[in-house]
């Protein structure tokens, strides 16, 4: 096991060099001079130089990346151009937020989704699979930014009973989350179903039935153990979708997290926050996915002999 | 006479598996909604010969009705004639950022899984990068550096398939470039391109044009919500997400202005979604989940 960690880790390293040559060169790939778009069509000629210099612009190409790497490796992403203020501290208070929405978003899409997907397989071609399997092709398909604004008609107009958006109380946090696990439930319950569909047809189980277990036990001790193993890698998969739906979400529900500062920044031409944000999010990503295939070696030991 | 053999073994197995298609229900269903979808796109000029544009206060934020059948946005403008139009925008950037992604990445997946080696070592590691970006996000932070708009959309939303693409065309020829009919070819002095062009490339078809479509329904809602984060297509143009987002700030008035749009694309969508699934189940039933 520690051989297969140090392996994975090592792995990243040159997908987070590419990550900061990709960003490197995101604010150089500007149309025309970056130093006059960040500074804007009413900056006089000297603001523009000073930007530039502050960008290191006026250097060569390698020493300027060099020079990015090893800000990057301290954290200092630069200033905002709108507040002025480093971009580290911009991100981190949002961070908490995005991360509290994302938690509680997977928790409540694994409380309804694996439980859904058990069903459908115990009663295969059933009413009961095919009310499931058709609602996670509906959650499939169904915009996630819809849906809120769905949400919100049903249950902040017409049933006035929780906020519009915004944050503070968990009655802020319940629209955002049901938004944004219904982009995770569908993932769940199909792969739960299909996993354990599989996984009753085995040995193990004929034998477990044999004995005479009841159905129940057979179900929830022999087979939902090895079913589940699969969907752990469901959840590295569909992080990448839950950040995305983030973004879309949060700018629904005025959620203050980091995919709504993303997107204030774009509008706003902040570069460096772009930029720093882009960043959280990429290491966000390789992070679950390198929790998700650690977790994936250390339950099923075929994984990490392979 | 092998190429007449695998061709007609290849011919042999769409057949069987469009006739499986067209047992399935569903798929037939997600097809049907796809065909209206396009004739919509087709025929929007006939359907409703009004500009979609054109301004008209006085009937600004009407419920749907006789007269507008889905009712008027906040500029007095019918929302299903903006619907309508906004199918050609959503289906272009839908079939745009496909052909995009099909374009760099199979020839891309086919030299890399083929050749394998340091080409396939360069190739896989530049679509690690892309892949450590989560592909809503990419497509996002593309855009901010093309800027808004139609073309820059369909760009973002195709070059962020790319990486996906590239990895599902290279795990298809990993697996079949070892096979007997290969190995066969390339014994009596075929050449690698040949190989390609009439050996593997038909094999890797199924899993692309399943993808494919599956992909469509994945395009239309990036491009949707680019425009509804308002970084994407640009009012006056009526694309569903860019209307959806102009909706959000009338929920409390009019929530019809953003309901349909949303319906639009949750329904082209579907569309897609069912009949990928109809596809994959009736030509490739391993692919399954």
């Amino acid at each position: 096991m520690f051989q297969y960690t140090i392996k994975r880790l090592l792995s990243t390293i040159p997908v987070l060099l590419g990550i900061s040559v990709m960003l490197f060169f995101m604010l150089r790939a500007l149309p025309g001079d970056p130093a006059q778009v960040i500074a804007g069509d009413m900056a006089t000629q000297k603001e523009v130089e000073l930007i530039r210099h502050q960008l290191g612009l006026d250097r060569p190409t390698h020493i300027q990346y060099g020079h990015f790497l090893w800000r990057l490796m301290r954290l200092d992403l630069g200033n905002s151009i709108k507040t002025q203020n480093p971009v580290i501290t911009e991100i981190l208070p949002r961070l908490k937020n995005t991360a509290i929405l994302a938690v509680t978003a997977t928790l409540l899409a694994c409380l309804l989704g694996i439980p859904a997907g058990i069903v459908a397989a115990v009663r295969p071609y059933t009413i009961w699979d095919i009310l499931v399997t058709s609602l996670a092709l509906f959650g499939i398909s169904m915009p996630a930014f819809w849906l809120g604004l769905m949400l919100i008609v049903m249950f902040s107009v017409k049933l006035p009973w929780l906020p519009v958006g915004g944050s503070g109380g968990i009655q802020f946090l319940v629209l955002p989350a049901v938004t944004l696990a219904s982009l995770l439930v569908a993932a769940f319950a199909r792969n739960t179903r299909s996993s354990m569909m599989e996984t009753l047809t085995q040995d193990y189980i004929t034998t477990a039935r044999s004995k005479g277990l009841k159905e129940e036990a057979v179900i929830i001790r022999h087979a939902l153990k090895n079913a589940l193993i699969p969907v752990v890698t469901v959840i590295g998969l569909q992080f990448g979708g839950l950040l995305g739906g983030a973004v879309l979400t949060e700018t629904v529900f005025s959620w203050p997290g980091i995919g709504r500062l993303l997107v204030e920044s774009i509008l706003a031409r902040d570069y460096p926050v772009i930029q720093g944000s882009i960043l959280v999010f990429a290491l966000l990503f390789i992070l679950v996915n390198l929790i998700v295939d650690l977790l994936y070696g250390l339950i099923d030991p075929r994984v990490r002999y392979a | 006479m092998h190429d007449f053999e695998s061709s007609r073994i290849e011919h042999g197995r769409f057949k069987r598996g469009f006739s499986k298609l067209l047992r399935n229900k569903a798929a037939c269903f997600g097809g049907l909604v796809i065909l209206l979808f396009l004739l919509t796109a087709v025929s929007a000029p006939l359907i409703h010969p009004k500009n979609p544009n054109v301004q008209d206060i006085r009937h600004s934020l009407e419920r749907p009705s006789w007269n507008n059948l889905l009712g008027t946005d906040e500029l007095g403008r019918s929302i299903l004639g903006r619907i309508v139009y906004g199918s050609r925008i959503s289906l272009t950037i839908g079939l745009g950022a496909i052909a995009l992604g099909l374009i760099v990445g199979v020839p891309f997946g086919l030299i890399s899984g083929y050749f394998g080696g340091k080409i396939d070592f360069i190739i896989q590691r530049l679509t690690d990068i892309m892949l450590s970006f989560p592909p809503f996000l990419l497509a996002l932070g593309l855009v901010s550096v093309l800027g808004v708009g139609l073309k820059n959309t369909l760009i973002s939303v195709g070059l962020s398939s790319i990486p996906y693409m590239i990895r599902l065309v290279r795990g298809v020829v990993i697996s079949i470039r070892e096979q007997v009919y290969v190995e066969a070819a390339r014994a009596v002095g075929t050449s690698d391109g040949v190989i390609l062009y009439r050996h593997i490339l038909p094999n890797v078809m199924v899993p692309i044009i399943v993808n494919t479509t599956l992909g469509m329904g994945m395009a239309i809602t990036f491009a949707a919500g680019l425009g509804f984060l308002g970084v994407g297509v640009q009012p006056p143009d009526p694309e569903w997400g860019t209307m959806l987002g102009s909706g959000r700030s009338l929920i409390f008035a009019a929530p019809h202005v953003a309901t349909f749009p949303g319906l639009a694309i949750f329904m082209a969508v579907l569309g897609f979604n069912l009949l990928g699934d109809g596809l994959r189940d009736a030509l490739d039933p391993r692919m399954k989940a």
